[in-house]
């Protein structure tokens, strides 16, 4: 090697390389010419030709959207189902100018801004090239045909029939099934890329309720299409296709009867229902009033339709039964008392004198009942129950205190969500000392427990909770999980059942026998409902203190007094015997559980058990 | 003077012209004029992968972080001595071969071809190693013989080239095997291997095209030439890609349909669009223009690296410096002459413009070598 670079002559390998490398230089240049050449030709000489190839190139992959499952209630009437509709879509490549193409169809059919504006937002959003936009739905047989005249000056413009949902009862479903709309740029981003390809054909998605907890059973799964068009978009002939597979269909416990009922025994007042099939937890009705027509949103709801819902004081997007978190009042007082016998607190033949108030030792402060003159001596348990004595449970709640309480409170399902399958229900509260500690900081106080005991203070509970508290009374301690749904795609959902009360026979009996006069015993607070029904009931009464008004409520001062007064509760069951339905119905600022809460309870238990059966 | 051979002798420290950034280059061991035109060609590319991936920021992003990966790749090998390069020559050349053979007997892979070590998770392709391993070790080996190069000396080098590729076609992998070969064969062009040689070699390749043709190309190869000279053979199989990008390539004409616009590359008309087709993409949606600018800098690029090469101080450094040049050359021809119907499919991306990470690491690498040569101190005297 080192004999080799003796000799090696420096400057001539130098010399040589450097014509080897002008060689390379003018090398690569010619052939980057002859690239340059080549590229001429394409793009130049022979540009036309390929122009016209690639209008040719119109094979296209069409998704075809899955029919959405159906929803039926309970005897099979239809609550959700799809409609053909006529919808002007534009395919926003194929248009040479987008202004001059909405003015020309401004001019032959019914745009509004509103229209305008969706279609623009959708226009901005992620989305396949060549998808078309829809721009105007439910076109009527007019403009089809206006459209269809004018065809050959709308270039990328597409009239198709899609299947919108449309809901037969708007009203008495939205806050249970929810409702379908438009799938946003939210939703879009969040999408997988499995989703986005499901999602190809479909236009909406489900936005609350069952539409949304059943999304993925409902959407079915897209099919799709390879179609040739001409340069224009428009199909000419389709070349092979997948079907699409349709969602699978629910079937609800939910019964449209007695969900009319509900509605209707609320007339106009604010309040919700929830009645419960005792022996699986199905939801047999669940209203909560004012409702609002949700076919208004499934193809977008205008600004003005949203912001008139959405202000109004009677809030009636606001769900009631399940978001709702109201003070139960009295209606705990039978899990309270049968707590009070589990745990050897009282016994049934125990008594109390009420003076009308109550006192804790070394307390200056009066606990008040309801009956300024109280309810005299020797009261016991059924009679505490059936009258609705505050003073009995406070004497109650202070001698069992508030760990016995809330356990036993708890396998009632309060204070913790029911786990029905609608999305976005509230927990309520059901206070413990743990509770009180991390959330205010304070310990328990004596007092604290005389109110948890009426169902006040810190006690709160959604519509839902305290229908599954009495369906739990009512089947006598089996607590099961409340379903709205009770198949899918055919297939059945068994009832769920989440846990049973630890209590004795004998002390159940006490409590419902207590129920039972609160409806047909002569002092019962709810013994006007009794008139003239040929079954027994069994119930409860309760009025909550209004304490504040629920959040983002817009009232003016005139309404202010009215929706200060106290709510009207009453949750009960029937028939005595062998209980079917349990119902918890809340009115808001109607005042009186006996007057206002337990007439509505009544037209249900009679719109279930008097209905006509094939 | 004669300027022409005078300047290879010009010794930096008597040249009193010598400014301050060029100071800096050397200091940094960068040349600012490459690095210039790569960042240009890697800027652009990332516009035209947004469009071909479907406006997908996640590949942009990913694709970022590769770029990161491969200047940060390219600025340490930069520092490396060249003379340290040329002694770690031998091993670098051993060390690939016994990767390839691990990957003959060990390789994993999809389709049909064994082209990847998987360590530990981490997968690796050695093809992409002896991309750069070969053009050093054969420089380093005739760097040190007489040029131009003699019988012996020729043969031994064809032994060197081939063992690798021989195993790279194997796998197979058509489009790396060549690339690689020709990174080796261009040093020997560079050593000055005689004109009567490389004659006689042409002769010989095209004589023994038959045998190739009938017992070493596999099916699929084949297919690939066959589309070549006929697309409309087969215009659902094999032809698609060569028509499809053509039709891409040819509507967009002079100015193109302008970014995000293209219709063949949208409409997933173009397969592979963002990947070895990426080019069509680009001359669809900017046309001519396009074209003519990418190709531009391409150019710049090759030009830049071949002035280094003539600067550099020894036979090694010119050699290894031209090939890589040349190599970088040869990848953007190969690509572009392919997606423009004019060579037969070869997997080739499109150098720093088409999405994968591999291949812009192993580009970027041999322009650190690049640099490394451009920045190498001057020796006032042998």
């Amino acid at each position: 090697m080192s004999e080799a670079r003796q000799f090696k002559d420096h400057h001539r390998e130098a010399r040589l390389f450097f014509s080897r490398a002008l060689f390379a230089g003018v090398v690569i240049v010619l052939l980057t010419a002859l690239l340059v050449v080549r590229f001429y030709s394409l793009q130049v000489t022979h540009h036309e030709d390929y122009v016209t190839q690639s209008d040719r190139n119109r094979v296209h992959v069409l998704p075809i959207a899955p029919t959405r499952g159906l929803i039926y209630d309970r005897d099979g009437e239809l609550l959700a189902e799809n409609r053909a509709s006529y919808t002007l879509s534009v395919v926003h490549e194929r248009v040479e100018d987008l202004g001059h193409t909405l003015e020309l169809l401004s001019d032959l059919v019914t745009i509004t801004p509103n229209d305008i504006e969706k279609f623009n937002d959708q226009l901005r959003q992620r989305r396949r090239p060549f998808d078309a936009v829809p721009l105007r739905y439910n076109l009527t047989e007019d403009e089809i045909a206006r459209l269809a005249v004018n065809e050959f000056r709308l270039d990328g413009v597409e009239v198709h029939a899609q299947l919108v949902r449309y809901y037969p009862h708007g009203e008495m479903f939205a806050h249970t099934i929810g409702y379908v709309g438009r799938i946003n740029e939210r939703e879009l981003a969040g999408f997988t890329e499995e989703e986005y390809q499901q999602y190809s054909g479909t236009h909406s998605i489900g936005k609350i309720g069952l539409e949304k907890a059943y999304e993925t059973q409902l959407l079915g799964e897209v099919g799709y299409q390879n179609v040739e068009t001409n340069a224009r978009g428009r199909v000419l002939r389709v070349l092979e296709s997948g079907d699409p597979k349709p969602g699978k269909d629910l079937v609800l416990h939910l019964d449209t009867e007695l969900q009319r009922e509900a509605f209707a025994a609320l007339e106009d007042n604010r309040g919700a229902v929830v009645a419960v099939d005792v022996k699986t937890g199905g939801i047999l009705a669940a209203a909560s009033a004012p409702s609002f027509d949700a076919n208004l949103f499934v193809t977008g709801i205008s600004f003005k339709d949203y912001r008139a819902l959405n202000q109004s004081a009677d809030l009636p997007l606001f769900n009631r039964f399940l978001q709702g978190q109201y003070p139960p009042g009295s209606t705990i007082k039978p899990v309270v008392g049968m707590a009070g016998l589990h745990f050897g607190v009282v016994t049934p033949e125990d008594t109390i004198y009420d003076p009308g108030y109550y006192r804790l030792k070394n307390d200056s402060r009066f606990y008040r009942d309801w009956k300024r003159q109280g309810h005299g001596t020797k009261v016991d348990l059924k009679q505490a129950i059936a009258e609705s004595c505050d003073t009995y449970f406070y004497d109650l709640g202070h001698r069992m205190g508030i760990d016995d309480m809330h356990s036993f409170g708890y396998q009632f399902g309060l204070g913790e969500k029911t786990g029905i399958d609608v999305p976005n229900e509230r927990r309520g509260l059901w206070p413990s000392r743990d509770w009180k500690r991390g959330a205010r900081g304070l310990p328990w106080f004596p007092g604290d427990s005389l109110n948890v005991a009426i169902g006040q203070g810190d006690v709160l509970a959604t519509p839902m909770q305290l229908g599954v508290m009495v369906a739990t009374l009512a089947s006598r301690g089996k607590h099961y999980r409340p379903q709205m749904v009770a198949s899918v795609g055919g297939e059945p959902r068994p009832p769920e059942l989440l846990g049973e009360v630890s209590v004795s026979e004998e002390h159940m009996n006490v409590i419902i026998e207590a129920m039972e006069e609160v409806v047909h015993g002569v002092h019962g607070t709810a013994q006007r409902i009794r008139r003239g029904a040929p079954y027994r009931m069994a119930g409860k009464t309760g009025t909550a203190q209004v304490v504040a008004i629920a959040q983002g409520e817009k009232y003016d001062s005139e309404a202010l007094s009215e929706r200060n007064r106290d709510h009207a509760l009453f949750v009960g069951f029937a028939p005595l015997e062998d209980p079917q339905i349990a119902v918890a119905v809340l009115v808001e600022n109607a005042e009186s559980g006996s007057g206002a809460a337990a007439p509505v309870a009544r037209r249900v238990f009679d719109a279930w058990l008097l209905r006509e059966t094939e | 003077m004669m300027p022409n051979q005078d300047f290879l002798r010009r010794l930096p420290e008597s040249d009193r012209a010598l400014r301050k950034r060029d100071r800096l280059q050397q200091r940094l061991h960068l040349d600012f004029w490459l690095l210039l035109l790569l960042l240009t060609i890697s800027a652009g590319g990332l516009v035209v992968l947004f469009s071909a991936s479907d406006q997908s920021l996640g590949t942009i992003k990913r694709q970022g972080v590769y770029f990161v990966i491969a200047f940060v790749a390219m600025m340490v090998v930069a520092q490396v001595p060249v003379h340290f390069m040329r002694r770690m020559a031998p091993w670098a050349y051993v060390v690939g071969v016994g990767l390839l053979l691990l990957v003959v007997f060990y390789g994993v892979g999809a389709k049909g071809a064994q082209r990847w070590l998987s360590i530990g998770g981490f997968r690796f392709q050695p093809s992409e190693f002896m991309k750069l391993a070969m053009p050093v070790a054969i420089a380093a080996y005739l760097g040190q013989r007489h040029l131009p190069p003699v019988f012996k000396h020729i043969f031994w080098t064809l032994v060197l080239v081939s063992i690798p590729v021989v195993l790279i076609i194997e796998q197979p992998d058509l489009g790396t095997s060549i690339l690689v070969a020709a990174s080796g064969l261009m040093v020997l062009f560079f050593a000055g291997l005689s004109w009567r040689y490389i004659f006689a070699a042409i002769g010989a390749l095209l004589l023994s095209l038959w045998p190739l043709w009938q017992f070493v190309l596999h099916d699929y190869q084949k297919r690939r030439v066959l589309t070549l000279l006929n697309p409309e053979d087969d215009r659902l199989g094999a032809g698609w890609n060569i028509i499809q990008s053509k039709t891409a390539i040819g509507s967009g004409g002079v100015p193109g349909k302008g970014w995000l616009q293209g219709t063949q590359s949208h409409l997933d008309f173009l397969p592979e669009g963002h990947t070895d087709f990426i080019i069509a993409v680009l001359a669809e949606e900017f046309g001519l223009i396009g074209v003519l600018i990418l190709l531009g800098l391409y150019l710049l690029v090759v030009l830049r690296g071949l002035t280094i090469a003539l600067r550099a101080q020894d036979s090694f450094g010119r050699l290894l410096g031209a090939s890589i040049t040349l190599t970088f050359f040869v990848y953007v021809f190969v690509n572009i002459g392919m997606v423009s119907g004019l060579l037969p499919v070869v997997g080739v991306p499109l150098p720093l413009v088409s999405q994968g990470g591999t291949s812009i690491v192993t580009l970027m690498t041999g322009f650190g070598i690049l640099m490394a040569i451009a920045t190498e101190p001057k020796r006032v005297t042998r």
